[in-house]
């Protein structure tokens, strides 16, 4: 286990009970991550994978303060946004084996998760590309006067598109109940920040357009859940989006198999041993060695047993990829 | 009632009828559009259902895929065809591919209204002929209308569509009149029409070229020769089988757009020709389209770069020469 320091506890947002609740769904995450890596390298899944691990708490913390009727848009890496929207693990795992079972009924894969059901109006392959679909389930929702909010993942290399620019601007311009969450993890792929953008401060791109901005350390999971309970709050009483500017850390490699050659080892292991939000979080917590390990022997089974329902799922006949061409 | 009217006849019953349409584009509200279609609208159904917007045609397709999976029936303008370029990866990878990659849980009914084509000397950024681009993309409905009554019909169908459609309207067809139904009657999308009966010549005909072929069969027949025009209306889904229907009774065909005629869909309709009515042929089916060069801005060159009745003419008496 990292050595961490107890960080001192702010205004009690959470209760310990919710607290836990949100340990627990981040270690789903990372052992659903460390499983699929595992299948994948078995050679069982097709296509190739992101994996969040590190990023867990911002998936965890934002969904924690959404209501069920919110929806999000999410992105290629896209796992842990999704199990934090209520999916279940084994319809995603079934997805990522191409089953019938699978959330996206074996059509979109690791990049295309949906869930309608759950608010999750899908993953998006292209860096940017689920951004001006929020703006417009926003709009939807200004115009039937609803109280939901309409959220979009991306990354620190999303901001340099033009898309980007696009639909912020047009959310602030109409001021519709969206949230724009940043997850900056300070790598587009293999390009770090100092090759890819002018500035550090990315708050500044949505400042530029008047926008409602709350810089955020996404390693903890409750001053996540804090900034997007009160985003939301402002975003769904008329005053505009709202630009979550969260500083995370990609602990692992751009995909699976990355050899990650454009980063020092040494970093990846320092930023394991200080930024880890799991380790953060069992800190904070003060888990036993004892309930840590009761935890996570339920979590592994409940992996286990999503491999396992995945692996008895049903392959799509070839000819049903015609399905759902039109509607 | 012109074309123009017919298309604002549309957008405007379907709002009257229906929360959930609006229309959103540049330009669109006080100046009622550069083609002046939304003219008048604003005053009816004020600025959040008639929406000015800035000049962002990614965001403006992708906020109206996110409110049509919302349920919202949107209508955005795309000033000029030649733009709906810069809101390509929204329209092909989004709109088209969300309800397959979501495995049927999604639909988007979005409609794109665009217009264009040449004429007016407009230069090579203002008058392209994109339609082929789009019926190359599975999941998008292509509407290309050439007669107001056609406009309003198939204009109503592609709001109620289920599906993203991109509806292209002719820049030179707006002031065209027309008869039309005293109510909207909704044509159905992937159903021709043969607009002019023929024994000879079958010319399949889209946009602008409609008329041009009509005047051209006019003609044709003054030397004894007898055309029919069939136009498509819809591009994608295609009705093959009125089109195969024609060709096999008049045995000879001739495709006609205004788009360059390489790649152009008179490629799919000749291979949808062939391919149907192959032992009916008596003669290798013609192409009349644009010659392959950005649209020069002099009056002369454009004229001479972009297909007319004479051209149809012309290939309409090669067909008729080879048998």
């Amino acid at each position: 286990m990292a050595k961490v320091e107890k960080k001192p506890r702010g205004k009690d947002v959470l209760s310990d009970e919710r607290l836990l609740e949100l340990f627990r769904e981040m270690l789903l995450i990372r052992r659903f991550e460390e499983k699929v890596e595992e299948r994948f390298r078995a050679g069982e899944l097709p296509g190739f994978l992101h994996v969040c691990i590190g990023q867990e708490a911002v998936a965890a913390g934002v969904m924690a303060a959404l209501e069920p009727d919110d929806v999000i848009a999410s992105t290629h890496r896209a796992h842990g946004h999704t199990i934090s929207k209520g999916t279940h693990v084994n319809a995603i795992m079934a997805e990522l084996y191409g089953k019938a079972e699978g959330c996206s009924h074996g059509y979109g894969g690791s990049m295309h998760l949906y869930d309608i059901e759950k608010g999750n109006l899908g993953a998006n392959a292209v860096v940017g590309g689920g951004l001006p679909a929020i703006t417009g389930a926003a709009l939807a929702f200004q115009f039937r006067k609803q109280e939901r909010v309409a959220v979009a993942f991306f990354g620190d290399g999303a901001t340099n598109t033009g898309v980007f620019h696009e639909s912020l601007n047009l959310a602030q311009l109409w001021k519709v109940p969206a949230l724009f969450v940043l997850e900056m993890n300070a790598w587009a792929e293999s390009t770090p920040i100092s090759q890819h953008a002018p500035i550090e401060d990315f708050s500044q791109r949505a400042v530029a357009f008047g926008m409602h901005s709350i810089d955020v350390d996404g390693q903890d999971v409750e001053e996540v859940y804090k900034a997007t309970r009160e985003a939301r709050e402002f975003a769904a009483s008329g005053q505009g989006p709202v630009f979550l500017n969260i500083r995370t850390y990609r602990l692992v490699g751009h995909y699976i198999g990355d050899p990650q050659v454009y980063r020092e080892k040494d970093e990846v292991n320092e930023l394991r041993e200080s930024k880890d939000p799991i380790e953060l979080l069992r800190a904070q917590l003060e888990l036993s060695e004892e309930e840590f390990e009761a935890l996570d022997t339920e979590i592994e089974a409940i992996v286990e047993g999503a491999v396992e329902f995945a692996k008895a799922g049903t392959d799509p006949k070839p000819e049903d990829a015609l399905k759902y061409v039109y509607a | 009632m012109t074309y123009r009217e017919a298309v604002r006849d549309a957008l405007s019953s379907a709002m009257r009828a229906d929360d959930d349409v609006f229309i959103m584009g540049e330009d669109i509200a006080e100046m009622g559009g550069s083609m002046g279609v939304t003219q008048g609208m604003l005053a009816e159904f004020g600025p959040e259902r008639v929406r000015n917007t800035p000049i962002s045609e990614m965001a403006i397709v992708g906020t109206g895929i996110g409110a049509a999976m919302q349920g919202m029936r949107p209508v955005v303008e795309i000033m000029y065809q030649d733009f709906l370029t810069l809101s390509m990866e929204q329209l092909v990878n989004q709109a088209a591919k969300h309800r397959t990659m979501s495995g049927g849980q999604v639909k988007v009914p979005l409609t794109i209204r665009t217009q264009g084509g040449a004429g007016w000397s407009p230069g090579a950024q203002h008058a392209q002929q994109l339609e082929s681009w789009f019926v190359h993309v599975p999941g998008l409905k292509v509407v290309f209308p050439s007669t107001p009554e056609d406009a309003r019909g198939l204009l109503w169908s592609s709001i109620y569509d289920d599906n993203t459609v991109i509806f292209f309207e002719h820049r030179l067809l707006y002031p065209l009149k027309g008869t039309v139904p005293d109510e909207i009657e909704p044509i159905e999308l992937g159903k021709a029409r043969v607009l002019r009966a023929g024994s000879d010549v079958t010319v399949i005909a889209i946009g602008r070229m409609v008329p041009e072929a009509l005047q051209a069969a006019e003609e044709a027949e003054k030397e004894g020769i007898s055309v029919e025009v069939v136009d498509p209306r819809t591009l994608l889904p295609l009705d093959e089988e009125t089109i195969i229907t024609s060709v096999k009774k008049t045995t000879r065909c001739v495709t006609a757009h205004e788009a360059v005629t390489r790649g152009g869909f008179g490629a799919e309709l000749a291979a949808v020709v062939q391919q149907g009515a192959f032992d009916y042929l008596d003669a290798p089916i013609e192409r009349v389209g644009a010659k392959f060069a950005p649209l020069a801005f002099a009056p002369a060159m454009e004229q001479w770069v972009v297909p007319h009745a004479a051209d149809v003419l012309e290939a309409v008496k090669r067909t008729v020469a080879r048998s």
